[in-house]
């Protein structure tokens, strides 16, 4: 990077530190088998505080304060580099677990680059520069001259996002645009000819940028090796002393000094680790049991959440939906217990007035078996998560997504009075939409349509599916309890054959 | 399109199948370049053509996928033989698509794609909520017009935006329009860099769920979006779609504008002022234009005080005629687009490629079909050259316009690429073997 002002490239005095590490690679260290654990939980636990923090569509400036004390509470040392030890070393470990799967690298990815956004945030300009550095992107500050021939166009840019260009001395750089997808994608750039023209306040995100692409790259290397090392791991037969010592210098060495011993030691830790944060996915069809076909009618309107109502409604009303709907619905009958033959057999009735039986079978039935994994490369699809479908963006003739992110404030109050949730209720929850707060906004509708509390809150449809069931099969028990003793009661007082047990 | 003519349109494809065939190589020209590489030069890479996957809808919606070839001939063989109704392009991929199972084993998924056009899809049924004169899959002269101010709009931003060169669009057969970005640039963009071109374009947001579709916060429009505005929009919304579509003419239409104006008292104002002027005014001028002029001064009068009431005329313009994307087309590189120059079953329209340049004149009614090229194939008589087939028919100038302003430049770029990285190549190893 060639920037204007000087900069010390290094010199022995007046160093230019950084003090974020970018986990390019592990110093070697001797970790202690307690503190393997230890760091990594703790670490963890500020990563799972910002997946919180993220789901429950906490705003930049409430998500800064949160990571500075997440980060507090669990990651602070009396001695500045005790704490980097415990910062990478805890890296490493948790890189290690969660590099094993595409969604749990996907999760770990998504919440170490967002730690380390705001982290970065926090550092000083020359830190950041320094940083900056580290990555050697391609970039060039903008020179006086080109300034001045593009200035309003930066002015323009500047003020449609209500801010103002900063004074004389402005910085800017000049970057091929694909370098920056998110200040592409937000038009927080100008763009001409191939280059964006960044400022420096949004610098942050070229920088993030790099460290996720280095991340992601380094955590699909990380589980080639991983696989590697299990394989050796079992070969190697040593009788080994009590305390580990665990290299985390490059997984070369890592592979000739873990003993079998250690594997044990580790793997254990390494499964807890990560298994106990990723919640049901509902995609075993046997943990649910069966739904038929007749039921989906009747439990749609009592224990459907509101986004897969309104889908189930309107392919009844107009006989189609499209793809995102489709998929949307379909995967989440499929969460509920609804088994192929039957789910081919109501997409097939419900779109019936608009598709002939044949065309039905060319167009949609495969898509249906693909789901179900009976096509194709047989990939058991799992139903959408909430996170899943506030984040999708339907469009003009879609009906998926989240009707709390999606429906207009008109349209979200009609729907939940069709549900039959109180006008006081209906406050609430709009009060949470207002806020951002999708799943806590479907929380509270739960808990007004059955009239119970909901205390894990709403995290995914088919959740709301079970809990809901659950509430109405033991409602349904109690009314049947309440029969039946009525019944007992009854034929007691007159002395009669009890009619509860001929037709309970 | 008559459904008779669709169908004889197929009966033909059926009987005819060889003289169609030798309609179609010409098509694959933009396969050719890749030929071009795999015996010619030696930085050139062999099986880049092997790694592009096709696919093919047969008659009776037979489907198949992951189809490959290793030259031009065996495409061209594979397509006479087969006659597919439909042929689609997907991405060159990590290894030969054919092979792909015996690399699926490494786990992380080795059969990856690596290159792959930036690809747009524009189809005017998505504009259904906006014109009155055609609905579903018919176009009409009318409302064809939005889809020239799509191509307008994005292709000058592709051009002086992102500095892209070797665009071509084409016509997709019946009711919309397919843009291919063939830039090495862009042909190795990630996943994620198309997802945020497609978000730089995509302004309209909503369905009839949601209420607002359009939404241009802050005081002044980003560069990109005022130039489309001053240079496109607004002189087609105010000289064409107004009046053509007569979009405040009565009062089912013109609620649907008032609707979105953020303050309910000056939306009532105008209401009571059109509803009062229901018979045709004295003045000769378009009733839609006169309203229009009468909505701007109040929106845009300085009495206003809220900006969002300012921003309303540029949300109505944008909202009626801003490009509509189908977002999941360009956002996946391994997302199938069909091939230029197919013909469509259902209309038995060839998809031509249009000259951005000069889009205002294309007709959709008067693109060549199949039917009428094999009458005029039949009528010219046999021919020597395989290759001046198609000159003396009306497709000639769309297969010429195709080659010299598309293919070429864009053979002359990839040459120069692979040129300059051989040299670099030799450069290299010349410094590591020096000493």
């Amino acid at each position: 990077m060639e920037v204007v002002q000087s900069h010390r490239k290094s010199s022995s005095n007046n160093v230019i530190v950084s003090t974020l590490p970018l986990y390019r690679s592990a110093p070697p260290l001797e970790v202690r088998l307690e503190d393997f654990e230890l760091f990594a939980m703790d670490r963890l636990r500020v990563l799972k505080g910002i997946s919180d923090g993220l789901g429950r569509g906490k705003k930049p400036e409430e998500m800064e304060k949160l990571i500075a004390d997440l980060w507090k509470a669990n990651m602070r040392h009396p001695q500045a580099n005790e704490e980097a030890n415990k910062d990478i070393i805890s890296h490493f470990v948790l890189r290690l677990v969660y590099c094993r799967t595409e969604e749990l690298r996907k999760w770990f990815l998504s919440m170490e680059t967002t730690l380390f956004r705001y982290r970065f945030r926090f550092q000083s300009s020359e830190a950041q520069r320094a940083l900056m550095s580290e990555f050697k992107l391609p970039y060039k500050a903008v020179s006086n001259a080109e300034f001045e021939s593009v200035k309003d166009k930066l002015g323009q840019v500047a003020r449609s996002m209500g801010q103002t260009l900063a004074a004389a001395d402005a910085i800017f750089y000049k970057v091929p645009f694909e370098e920056v997808p998110e200040l592409v994608a937000g038009r927080r750039v100008f763009i001409h000819k191939g280059h964006a023209y960044v400022a420096m306040n949004q610098v942050v995100s070229l920088v993030v940028t790099q460290f996720r692409s280095y991340l992601s790259k380094a955590l699909i290397l990380t589980n080639r090796r991983v696989v590697g090392i299990l394989a050796i791991v079992i070969i190697l037969v040593d009788i080994s002393f009590l305390v580990l010592r665990g290299y985390l210098t490059n997984p070369r060495k890592w592979t000739s000094t873990v003993r079998e011993q250690e594997k044990d030691r580790l793997a254990p830790i390494v499964e807890a680790l990560c298994t106990s944060y990723l919640g049901p996915d509902y995609s075993q069809e046997n943990e649910v049991g069966e739904i038929s076909l007749k039921d989906i009618y009747q439990i749609a309107k009592t224990s459907f959440p509101l986004c897969m109502r309104h889908l189930f409604e309107k392919v009844r009303e107009d006989h189609h939906l499209k793809h995102g709907g489709r998929m949307q619905l379909g995967l989440f009958l499929k969460g509920v217990g609804l088994k192929l033959d039957d789910a081919l057999a109501f997409w097939k009735a419900e779109f019936a007035p608009k598709v002939s039986a044949e065309r039905f079978d060319k167009e949609y039935a495969y898509n249906i078996r693909h789901n179900y994994g009976r096509e194709g490369k047989r990939t058991d699809y799992t139903p959408y998560s909430c996170q899943k479908i506030i984040s999708s963006t339907p469009g003009v003739g879609d009906h998926h997504g989240c009707p709390y992110r999606h429906f207009s404030e008109e349209n979200l109050r009609a729907a939940l009075v069709r549900m039959g949730v109180s006008s006081r209720a209906v406050e609430d929850v709009m009060d949470k939409v207002r806020n951002r707060h999708y799943q806590l906004a479907c929380t509270l509708t739960f808990e007004a349509v059955h009239g119970s509390s909901c205390d894990a809150g709403i995290n995914h449809p088919n959740q709301y599916f079970i809990d809901s069931q659950r509430i109405m099969q033991s409602k349904d028990s109690a009314y049947l309890l309440e029969l039946k003793k009525s019944c007992q009661v009854f034929s007691f007082a007159l002395d009669e054959e009890p009619l509860c047990s001929v037709w309970l | 399109m008559t459904t008779e003519e669709a169908e004889t349109g197929r009966d033909d494809m059926v009987i005819d199948g060889a003289e169609q065939a030798n309609a179609v190589p010409d098509g694959f020209d933009a396969n050719y370049l890749r030929i071009y590489y795999d015996g010619k030069h030696p930085a050139c890479d062999r099986s880049y053509f092997g790694r592009r996957e096709f696919s093919f809808t047969l008659e009776n919606d037979i489907y198949i996928r992951f189809q490959s070839f290793n030259s031009v001939t065996e495409l061209e063989n594979s397509i006479k033989e087969k006659c597919p109704f439909k042929i689609d392009i997907g991405p060159v991929y990590s290894v030969d698509p054919a092979k792909r199972h015996a690399y699926a084993q490494g786990g992380d998924n080795v059969f990856t794609p690596v290159e792959r056009e930036l690809v747009f899809d524009i189809d005017i049924t998505d504009y259904d909520d906006v014109r009155y004169c055609c609905t579903g899959a018919d176009v009409c002269l009318e409302c064809w017009p939005l889809m020239t101010i799509a191509i307008k709009v994005i292709d000058t931003a592709l051009r002086d935006d992102f500095g892209f060169n070797h665009i071509l669009w084409v016509y997709s057969g019946r009711r919309g329009v397919h843009c291919w970005v063939c830039d090495g640039k862009a042909r190795r963009l990630t996943n994620e860099q198309r997802a945020a071109i497609a978000d730089y374009f995509r302004v309209y947001k909503g369905n009839e769920n949601s209420h607002k579709k359009i939404s241009l916060p802050g005081p002044v429009l980003h560069p990109f979006l005022a130039r489309s505005y001053t240079e496109v929009l607004k002189g087609f919304f105010e000289a064409k779609l107004l009046p053509n579509q007569n979009l405040l003419s009565c009062q089912e239409r013109y609620e649907k504008i008032l609707e979105m104006i953020p303050d309910a008292s000056v939306a009532s104002e105008l209401r009571g002022r059109w509803q009062e002027n229901k018979r045709a005014s004295m003045s000769k001028d378009d009733i839609n234009l006169v309203r229009w002029e009468q909505l701007k001064s109040v929106l845009q009068s300085g009495k206003q005080k809220t900006q969002g009431l300012r921003r309303c005329v540029e949300e109505v313009v944008f909202s009626f005629t801003y490009p509509r994307l189908d977002m999941e087309v360009s956002k996946h590189m391994n997302h199938l687009l069909k091939a230029p120059f197919c013909v469509h079953p259902k209309t038995g329209r060839v998809c031509v490629p249009i000259d951005p340049n000069n889009c205002d004149e294309f007709d959709p009614t008067t693109v060549p079909t199949l039917t009428q090229l094999l009458e005029e194939l039949n009528r010219g008589g046999l021919r020597q050259d395989a290759e001046d087939e198609l000159d003396g028919t009306s497709l000639g100038e769309s297969v010429k316009f195709f080659r010299t302003s598309f293919l070429q430049p864009l053979l002359k770029s990839c040459k120069e690429e692979i040129e300059s990285s051989y040299i670099a190549k030799l450069q290299q190893s010349k410094n590591t073997l020096s000493w």
